[in-house]
């Protein structure tokens, strides 16, 4: 790989081009977004940072905590549903049904082809029906977000399947005597952890973000907050949108490192 | 129905029996292997098939029975002009996000695969491509806003008022910015692995051959790579005409694309006076989205022969 950078890359005064204009295009609206809360009138001081983090202001504070508050619990079921539904799934196609791996694939990616509000129009009737027999818990939802994060998620632990011999870590336990369960608890899981942490990661990120179909549903979580709290006040909304894309950003990068432990497993 | 076969074949030939009987075991393990699919599956199903058939089907059936004549929304003035809309915001927006993303890509090819500047870009790239959505609006309103932060320092210090045809950063031309915002990213994540699967030994043939770097890229990167670039131009566009919370939280008012006309129709039912508008306009959505993504997945698999 290093020799094919060496030799087709660009020079380095095209990549600094590229990259210098790119890079000041994009930092523009974060730039700005930064000045606009730094605002105060006359000149730039962190005037409006305080009033919004001031305990006092409960009427932006409340909605943005509910909604966050919401969306962690919501982060956390989905990652459940990830953990115990998805990856098991994932380990007995490859384990035992290898010739559905196509086909399951095409099933997990599908989420990406079908527009968020399209499963809103459908999912709107059966969280009428949700609502009636399980309540309208805030956590409902995850059941429609753990559809969303499929294809992220998958996509993580499957690079940690391929990155490890399943079949003959199973084989090998079984045949020292090891149950199922000590099997997927003691030797499947700890060789799939960095992608497991990895789709954890990245369903938090895609849950912390998502806004359609909570808006849609009418459930308050952190995105449908921002646009209530950008009614009151928009240098609150600017503010947390700084928060939240440098909180999302942090969690990319970790699962930056997270992958990268998982392919210097694979190249020696 | 197969064990019984077995179990009467046992009895009537002891040959049969000696080598069935090591077979047993594996069908038994086989079913209860099967019922560990069954949770996912039926979650599937719930979640993904059900929503899905039951979004398509609101639009075309009304009272259990089917109304194709609800398809005329379809024909509808608004209706065509909001899916031209879409079409138009969304194919700009994937040929600019497209080749931008593709510089972008060809630059990083100089820096090192685990280097900091690479995971910096990833994330952001990340970032900015799948968890934007209301907060890219939020920082465009900051930015070029009616009170935002270039709008002002332009007049005051140039003299160049922006919204002298009034404020299209709340209409139609205002999603351009924003969606390339996400659109140039999501083709630097779509796009890299095309890149590095440029196989070093082609390089090594073209300059052994006389070649310069010039010829590499006319005669085999961009042949190569050009599969790859239409399959991720059009996942691009299907991302932008799929897409909802940037326009939702700019434009508060009016539904100029598609996916805003279904907000509209989901939130006041009467409108133009059909029920099941919500169903249809998601059914055209599927069509275009799907015959899109259809046609990606056969480019798709035409780039990949190059990526093995």
């Amino acid at each position: 790989m290093a020799v094919v950078s060496a030799s087709i890359a660009p020079s380095r005064a095209t990549r600094t081009v590229i990259g210098v204009v790119v890079g000041l295009v994009f930092a523009v609206p974060l730039v700005s977004t930064l000045l606009y809360t730094l605002r105060d009138g006359t000149g730039y001081s962190l005037v409006n940072w305080a009033r919004v983090f001031d305990p006092a202001n409960s009427r932006i504070l409340t909605p943005i905590w509910t909604g966050l508050a919401n969306s962690l619990v919501l982060a956390v079921v989905t990652v459940g549903l990830v953990l115990v539904l998805l990856a098991p799934t994932m380990i007995l196609i490859n384990l035992r049904f290898p010739k559905l791996r196509r086909l399951f694939e095409f099933l997990v990616l599908l989420p990406i082809s079908i527009p968020a509000i399209v499963l809103v129009v459908g999912l709107a009737p059966i969280y009428l029906v949700i609502g009636r027999s399980v309540g309208t818990g805030a956590w409902t939802l995850a059941f429609a977000y753990g559809i969303t994060v499929l294809p992220f998620a998958f996509r993580s632990i499957q690079a940690s399947i391929d990155a490890i011999d399943l079949a003959t870590l199973t084989e090998a336990a079984r045949s020292l005597g090891a149950s199922w369960p000590s099997v997927i608890g003691l030797v499947l899981v700890p060789n799939l952890r960095t992608g497991l942490l990895a789709a954890s990661l990245i369903s938090t990120a895609v849950v912390l973000g998502e806004f359609t179909i909570a808006s849609l549903l009418n459930r308050a979580v952190l995105q449908t907050s921002l646009l209530v709290v950008s009614k009151i006040d928009t240098y609150a909304s600017a503010i947390f949108t700084l928060l939240s894309l440098a909180f999302a950003f942090g969690l990319l990068i970790i699962i930056g490192r997270a992958g990268r432990l998982n392919t210097g497993k694979d190249q020696p | 129905m197969s064990s019984y076969v077995q179990a009467d074949g046992l009895v009537s030939d002891a040959g049969v029996k000696q080598s069935a009987s090591p077979r047993r075991p594996a069908p038994r393990r086989l079913n209860l292997a099967w019922v560990g699919l069954v949770p996912f599956g039926l979650y599937l199903l719930l979640f993904l098939a059900l929503p899905t058939l039951l979004a398509i089907a609101s639009g075309v059936v009304v009272e259990g029975r089917l109304a194709l004549g609800n398809l005329a929304a379809l024909a509808d003035p608004v209706i065509l002009r909001t899916f031209w809309n879409s079409i138009w915001l969304s194919l700009l927006t994937a040929v600019i996000g497209a080749v931008v993303g593709a510089a972008v890509c060809y630059a990083m090819l100089g820096l090192a695969q685990t280097g900091v500047m690479r995971t910096l870009v990833d994330a952001a790239a990340g970032v900015l491509a799948q968890f934007g959505g209301v907060m890219l609006a939020f920082a465009f309103i900051a930015t070029i806003g009616v009170q935002g932060v270039l709008t002002l320092a332009l007049k005051e210090n140039l003299g160049i008022d922006l919204f002298a045809e009034g404020a299209w950063i709340y209409d139609l031309p205002g999603l351009i910015g924003p969606y390339l915002y996400f659109q140039v990213p999501l083709m630097v994540i779509t796009f890299t692995p095309a890149m590095l699967a440029l196989k070093p030994a082609w390089a090594e043939a073209n300059l052994t051959l006389g070649g310069t770097r010039l010829t590499f890229w006319t005669h085999i990167g961009l042949p190569v790579l050009a599969p790859s670039f239409l399959a991720s131009l059009l996942l691009l566009f299907a991302n932008a005409f799929s897409s909802y919370a940037t326009a939702a939280a700019l434009a508060s008012q009016g539904s100029q694309i598609v996916t805003l006309q279904i907000r509209n129709a989901l939130t006041s039912e009467t409108l133009l006076g059909r029920q099941n508008l919500a169903g249809v306009l998601a059914l055209g959505m599927v069509v275009v989205v799907g015959l899109v993504m259809w046609a990606y997945s056969a480019v798709q698999r035409k780039a990949a022969q190059w990526q093995s």
